[in-house]
């Protein structure tokens, strides 16, 4: 019976690894939409400010205020253009030439030490609300930068009622592409895992291959485990592609352990196959499975997993159903163990919870699978 | 039917039991509200060592039957026993044992011959040692050795379909569930999946269900049960149907009237179950095992010519259904043929096509095709799946370019002016393509108004579509809803909107039981008395017949042109008296290879 057993499943496995070499939809899936994906977020998009338009108007131009302004030109946030009044600074900003005004009064010199309030007029353009944020933050910075520059180049103390005194931890230089990178794998391996075994299993059924496979010794045991075991191992294969590209081509840091990578992504994608497996047991169609696939799984893996967006910030209810987003506890494993290193107070439970899932989507698919074409 | 290759008679063997007990089994399905009995309380046996036909049209019930037997479907209720397993407690153990080829052959396209073999025997747990040889004996049996290291998907349907039964019969199994294996292959393929069929059965003691819609099948296997509308109309040795029909069965020619007028009447007429148009006769079926007088068949103005023929299985279906479904004597169909256009051709060339190929790549999908069609002329387009049929039509119909050659429809040059063409076509298409959602009113409220029709021209076309098809009680009905008979009539309606002259129509009776199919026809006959041109394809060997003339088309080929009976005559010979339709085809295709084999050699 063992020999019979392993003589059927050596057969599944084949035949699976002999289509997806044959059929480059897979391939493309699990190889070529992580290296696409990585790229455009890896470099168009960025949730930094760079190169921020900004007008700058200074009224009774003298020797203080051409040293301040000069720290707009050497920053690398900021493209300053000179106005001679609001007025035309105004209006460039409403014609969305510049994203910034700031706005120098005739009285700089005289306030600038000895009141404690800024004399400088700023005007952000907050349609953009975290770019006005990110400009508001820089501009404070510079004019906090040049201010103690300028006071000890005078042999005075300043006197700031609370002087902060910043560090950023485990990305000190706050690059969005170490954040938005590890998240990303994220839902990179949510795609290659659900999407590529809804659409495999559905596109059995498509072409009536199923039925006839349905209709052999086989078990729905076997036919299960022949769908995972390729996929994992496809799966495995464009995670390992997208770490290489992470810590290679985008130089984010890899801090923690790769085993421990390994594991936790082993552990996530077993869920992502789960879920794909779920799905083809709804739909026997393949472009509803894609559907499906894209809607349930791949949506929520972008939006609810705090991949770009912060779960603590979602109103609460939206914030309880993160907590059946596989992704979520990825994504979180992720940032720590590229950014942070091994913290296991937050890999452990995270594991845990990931484990926890692909039991209970395996187990569901496995439930409903049956070997009857009702 | 080739006698040879028929099994000896079930009656003269001794067999004590059966290999499939189906018990009072019936089987719904529930869609979106609704519910449609599949399956109505059937008992049916099939005798071990025998092929047994399930035989019926589409929406029999074959297919559920057969997913039953394999255990991929449990019934509402009953009791089905396969080789002695219950199905219904031990579905694993029958899918185990049984070899089962689905519709669609269940073959791994992207995988190699060698490579759809070896998963198939890998499941079965074909020992290393015994592959060889079982392998050897398929291949024999197939002649897909010269394939082995081609991808499935690159197989013509016939190696297709002999793959597949090679596939299913890997693990040798004792019984051999075949669904409709010869849907859609040419005749030369049927007829050797059909030799081995019967050589599994008489070689190796299989047992064998085969469903099939082809009833000129039935004469094949050992036994037939015939479904309809999920209810088991009978089952028997295929002779025995035949048998009751027995002197019932005429050929009658009329002079000085056109066939289709005297089919109409012989139709009509009291006593006559069935008249069907055969090549110049008409071919009835009387109620009463009596020779008819042209006065009994309601015919005192021509004279006719009565000779009684053998009767066929089909003859003994349409008595059946005929018996079970209960309908009225069908009238006339009025309009047409009282139309007030003449209902003579004048002869004239409606279409004429010279020297047409077509190139996909370097792929001839037709290659050098010359046919005219004459006004008033019903003209066939017959061969399998994949002679290039369809690229034809779709050529004659302005939907594709065609490569090299003319095409003139309705004198207009296709290359120049095809939409000004299009206009004086109506088409058909093979599949029901018209708006499911939409009711049949709308339907034909919108194909009209894209054929330009409004104002009272609209509302006259409307009432007489509702009308002549007796569409007028499902006007409101949603067109997907409609039985496959009603939604073909609604095609035709569509099609005959804007009033054409010219009537294409692209498989139009695939799946139709053979009753819906006499309805369909004796529409197609009264346009063609009308004076409409209708051009049609079929891969319905027997539809030839009712072909005024007919090309028949292999590899984007004609092999042959002119009438059925000029073809068959053309291969009557000592051993085959009296060919069919078929038997030209399987004829035809034979000289067109060794010509080509003699011009390679």
């Amino acid at each position: 019976m063992n020999r019979a057993l392993i003589m059927r499943l050596r057969g599944l496995l084949r035949k699976e690894s002999l289509q997806i070499l044959r059929d480059p939809s897979s391939i493309a899936i699990a190889f070529v939409m992580p290296v696409v994906l990585l790229l455009i977020f890896g470099y168009g998009v960025s949730l930094d400010a760079k190169r921020v338009p900004l007008a700058l108007v200074v009224e009774q131009p003298n020797r203080d205020t051409a040293s301040f302004t000069a720290g707009f030109f050497q920053s690398p946030y900021f493209v300053p253009v000179r106005f001679s009044t609001v007025q035309e600074a105004d209006a460039a900003m409403r014609a969305r030439l510049v994203d910034g005004i700031v706005w120098l009064r005739s009285d700089f010199s005289r306030r600038m030490l000895s009141e404690g309030n800024a004399p400088i007029g700023l005007i952000v353009n907050g349609v953009d609300a975290n770019n006005a944020r990110l400009v508001e933050g820089y501009l404070q910075q510079v004019w906090a930068d040049w201010l103690a520059k300028f006071a000890a180049s005078q042999g005075l103390t300043l006197n700031m009622p609370v002087q902060a005194d910043v560090r950023v931890w485990f990305n000190p230089a706050v690059a969005s592409t170490d954040f938005l990178v590890p998240g990303l794998i994220a839902v990179i391996m949510t795609l290659t895992g659900a999407l590529l075994t809804a659409m495999v299993v559905a596109r059995e059924w498509e072409r009536g291959t199923m039925e006839s496979l349905l209709v052999t010794p086989a078990s729905i045991h076997e036919i299960i485990l022949s769908k995972l075991v390729p996929y994992f191992m496809l799966g495995m294969g464009g995670m390992i592609l997208s770490v290489a590209m992470a810590v290679w081509l985008f130089e984010v840091p890899l801090r923690g352990s790769l085993w421990l990578l390994m594991a936790s992504s082993s552990a996530f994608l077993l869920c992502a196959l789960g879920m794909g497996l779920l799905i083809s047991t709804v739909s026997k169609n393949q472009f509803v499975a894609g559907q499906i696939a894209i809607i349930v799984t791949f949506l929520p893996a972008f939006i609810l997993s705090g991949f770009v967006f912060d779960i603590r910030s979602m109103p609460a209810a939206i914030r309880l159903i993160t907590h059946i987003v596989a992704a979520r506890y990825f994504v979180t494993i992720l940032q720590s163990v590229f950014l942070a290193g091994n913290v296991w107070p937050v890999v452990l439970p995270n594991i845990f919870a990931l484990i926890l899932m692909a039991a209970i989507f395996l187990g569901l698919a496995r439930h409903s699978a049956r070997k009857s074409l009702e | 039917m080739d006698a040879e290759s028929k099994t000896t008679p079930a009656s003269s063997r001794k067999y004590t039991d059966s290999a499939l007990r189906l018990e009072s089994v019936s089987k719904s399905f529930h869609a979106g509200g609704r519910s449609a009995r599949a399956l109505d309380n059937i008992s049916f046996r099939a005798r071990r060592g025998i092929v047994t036909g399930l035989i019926g049209p589409d929406g029999a019930g074959k297919t559920t039957l057969m997913r039953l037997v394999a255990g991929l479907l449990s019934p509402d209720q009953g009791q089905i026993h396969v080789l002695g397993i219950d199905a219904l407690s031990e579905p694993q153990r029958v899918q185990s044992t049984v070899g089962y080829m689905p519709q669609r052959f269940g073959l791994y396209e992207d995988l190699s011959v060698q490579e759809n073999l070896d998963l198939y025997a890998d499941l079965h747990a074909v020992a290393q040692a015994d592959r060889h040889a079982r392998y050897a004996d398929l291949m024999r049996m197939t002649g897909l050795a010269p394939f082995l290291n081609r991808l499935a998907g690159k197989l013509s349907g016939g190696m297709k379909q002999k793959l597949g039964l090679a596939c299913s019969l890997v693990g040798s199994p004792p019984l051999l569930l075949l669904d409709e294996p010869t849907v859609g292959v040419d005749p030369v393929s049927r007829r050797e999946l059909w030799s081995i069929v019967h050589r599994l059965v008489e070689e190796r003691g299989a047992t064998v269900l085969l469903s099939t819609a082809y009833l000129d099948e039935a004469e094949r296997c050992a036994e037939v049960a015939l479904m309809h509308d999920g209810k088991l109309l009978g089952q028997d040795d295929p002779a025995v149907f035949t048998r009751g029909l027995a002197g019932r069965s005429f050929h009658v020619f009329g002079t000085g009237i056109s066939k289709r007028a005297l089919q109409e009447r012989l139709s009509a007429a009291p006593g006559v179950l069935d008249a069907i148009i055969q090549g110049s006769r008409v071919r009835v079926v009387t109620e009463q095992p009596v020779l008819p007088t042209a006065e009994q068949l309601g015919e005192r103005e021509h004279g006719l010519e009565i000779t009684p023929v053998a009767p066929r299985f089909e003859d003994s279906f349409v008595s059946l259904l005929k018996g079970s479904v209960q309908i009225a004597k069908t009238p006339p169909v009025r309009a047409m043929t009282s139309s007030a256009t003449a209902a003579t051709s004048n002869g004239s060339d409606v279409i004429v096509v010279s020297n047409l190929s077509r190139r996909f790549g370097d792929f001839y999908a037709v290659r050098d095709v010359n046919f005219t069609v004459k006004s008033g002329e019903i003209f066939g387009l017959l061969g399998a799946n994949g002679a290039g049929k369809s690229t034809t039509f779709r050529m004659l119909c302005g939907l594709l370019p065609a490569s090299e050659g003319s095409l003139r429809v309705a004198g207009v040059d296709l290359r120049r002016a095809a939409a000004k063409a299009r206009e004086r076509v109506g088409y058909m298409a093979q599949k029901f393509s018209l708006y499911g959602d939409l009711s049949v009113f709308e339907n034909l409220r919108f194909f009209g108004a894209a054929y330009g029709l409004k104002g009272a021209r609209q509302r006259a076309r409307l009432g007489w579509a509702l009308e002549e098809f007796e569409l007028g009680a499902y006007a409101d009905a949603t067109s997907s809803d409609l039985p496959l008979g009603f939604k073909q009539r609604l095609a035709l309606a569509v099609a005959l909107m804007h009033e054409p002259d010219i009537l294409f129509l692209d498989e139009p009776t695939s799946g139709v039981d053979p009753l819906g199919r006499r309805d369909f026809w004796r529409r197609i006959n009264a346009l063609a008395e009308r004076g409409i041109t209708i051009m049609v394809t079929t891969h319905f060997m027997e539809e030839a017949e009712y072909c005024d003339r007919l090309v028949i088309m292999a590899q984007g080929r004609i092999l042959a042109e002119g009438t059925s009976e000029e073809m068959r005559a053309r291969f009557r010979s000592d051993a085959l008296p009296n060919p069919t339709m078929e038997d030209a085809f399987v004829a035809l295709i034979g000289a067109s290879e060794n010509n080509r084999a003699g011009a390679a050699g």
